[in-house]
């Protein structure tokens, strides 16, 4: 890919004040993630992966460096976080408009478009239903849906399949990929799950133990769209191989 | 057994439990009336159900029952109204800083250790005896219940819908009326339901203090002129008020936070 990078990772270092000199959690972060690039943040639990997508999320401040967008000062996120993080007072199809709503779009736009969205994460019929009345892969798949409703500059996921069962999650890999390519968004995926990894992503970052630094940026070349079969093949085998080794 | 009995025994018993609190009712009415005519009592000290009933009739035909129902309400209410806003916007700055909590707390504990009870003659002799200062009591009353309840209720939002918002750029306005309010409402409004029960207790402390109108008010006469049937009956009208408000609380509940389930 020769366009310009959509995002650009430079010199990123985080530090927690902690009694002890600070917690160090990411050190000299750097890299680009190019528009319509589905890319996955792997590492070892504790390398400070969460940390760099709140940094990214506007979440929390870098204590150096720095993370520009292409698009200005201000791009819109969508995020998806590791439980799905519904209101529970609103309903499937208000849950979904939120995002509409805060940047001023009139209810009946917002729900026009919230239809649309439904439809395309397979929930048509519980527009009205209270999320305590959704299952676990449910719920994540409306809060995959309100991730994109506003149309984002960046997709940001935070292991969002890890609470689900594993053949849920597994369906829901599936379903994001089928979604990822209809939407053709920039997506920045955290994971710890190296099939997770290599089941959607372009590329994959490997961090190492905190501090966290870029230690591997692979290029998964698999043909898409990619299926269950394969994970059987060579080439998924080598790639997860080398995803192993880099992550110790 | 079939499976159509099976399914119909919870109802029935359903159906009693309901006749059940009525009939506890009715039993309570007929130990009374039994006292009253068996005990020997004269009725300035037990006056019969009946005695009480007429002397409800003649109070509201008269228009007094009315009159100072009236007036206890709407101290009660505008007491629980006061309170409860200058609770809300307090708890709300209190859950918000840590540094308010610091300063205001010792208030806050100490406005809780000062039975209410006691300092009401203080708030009579500064107020006078008219509703001012029964209003400022059912504020006072009201006031530290609904406190808490808004402290809690705004601490305890999750942070992670807190991260949600802020992903999405929305302003302090917005975390306000979209998030903090609709997730402390639960919480908050139990606090309001026992704000509305006190509420009723305050004004009647107050009136009974020093007051020329209201249902503690009434209960004073009765008792002044050994007219024991009225102070029923004030009593009695103090009891349907309270359950009135707290009710009408509850509704509320029910309406806003259909989203709890039953």
């Amino acid at each position: 890919m020769t366009k310009t990078p959509i995002l650009t990772v430079s010199n990123l270092t985080a530090i927690f004040p902690d009694n002890n000199g600070g917690l160090h959690a990411l050190d000299r972060i750097a890299f680009e993630v190019h528009p319509r690039e589905f890319v996955c943040v792997l590492g070892p639990s504790g390398s400070g992966k969460s940390t760099l997508l709140r940094i990214l999320a506007g979440l929390l401040p870098p204590t150096a460096g720095q993370c520009a967008f292409s698009g200005g000062e201000n791009p819109r996120i969508g995020m998806v976080f590791q439980q799905a993080n519904l209101m529970p007072w609103r309903s499937v199809i208000e849950n979904l408009t939120l995002p509409l709503e805060l940047a001023g779009m009139e209810t009946d736009a917002a729900r026009v478009k919230a239809r649309e969205l439904i439809e395309l994460v397979g929930l048509g019929g519980f527009e009205e239903n209270w999320p305590r009345d959704l299952s676990g892969g449910m719920a994540q798949r409306v809060a995959i849906a309100r991730a994109l409703i506003h149309d984002p500059d960046l997709l940001l996921l935070d292991e969002p399949f890890g609470s689900l069962d594993a053949l849920t999650r597994e369906r829901m890999w599936t379903e994001l990929s089928r979604i990822w390519q209809r939407r053709q968004k920039t997506v920045l995926m955290v994971t710890h799950s190296i099939s997770e990894a290599l089941f959607l992503a372009d590329r994959v970052l490997v961090l190492t133990q905190r501090p966290g630094r870029v230690k591997l940026d692979l290029a998964v070349d698999l043909p898409r769209p990619r299926n269950d079969e394969m994970r059987y093949t060579p080439e998924f085998g080598q790639l997860a191989r080398r995803l192993k080794e880099a992550i110790g | 057994m079939d499976i159509n009995s099976v399914k119909k025994l919870p109802r029935a018993i359903q159906e009693s439990r309901r006749w059940l609190g009525l009939a506890s009712l009715l039993l309570g009415l007929a130990a009374w009336w039994a006292a009253a005519r068996f005990g020997g009592l004269p009725s300035f000290i037990l006056p019969s159900p009946w005695q009480v009933w007429t002397r409800f009739l003649r109070a509201l035909s008269d228009g007094s029952l009315l009159v100072h129902s009236g007036v206890t309400l709407l101290e009660v209410v505008l007491g629980l109204l006061g309170g409860a806003l200058f609770a809300t916007v307090t708890g709300y700055l209190v859950a918000k800083s840590r540094t308010l909590e610091r300063v205001l707390s010792p208030y806050l504990v100490a406005s809780q250790a000062v039975p209410l009870v006691a300092i009401a003659p203080l708030l009579v002799i500064w107020f006078g005896p008219g509703m001012a200062s029964k209003v400022l009591i059912c504020a006072l009353i009201v006031f530290f219940p609904v406190l808490v309840n808004t402290v809690v209720g705004v601490r305890a939002v999750p942070a992670a819908l807190h991260d949600l918002m802020r992903s999405l750029r929305a302003t302090r306005m917005q975390i306000l009326l979209k998030l903090e309010i609709p997730a402390a409402l639960p919480v908050f409004l139990g606090g309001l339901r026992i704000g509305a029960t006190l509420s009723v207790i305050g004004a009647v402390v107050g009136e009974l203090v020093g007051a020329d109108m209201g249902l503690g008010f009434l209960v004073n006469v009765g008792r002044g002129q050994y007219d024991t049937a009225l102070v029923f009956v004030a009593v009695f009208t103090l009891i349907v008020l309270a359950l009135v408000l707290y009710g009408l609380v509850a509704w509320a509940e029910r309406r806003l936070l259909k989203w709890q389930g039953t």
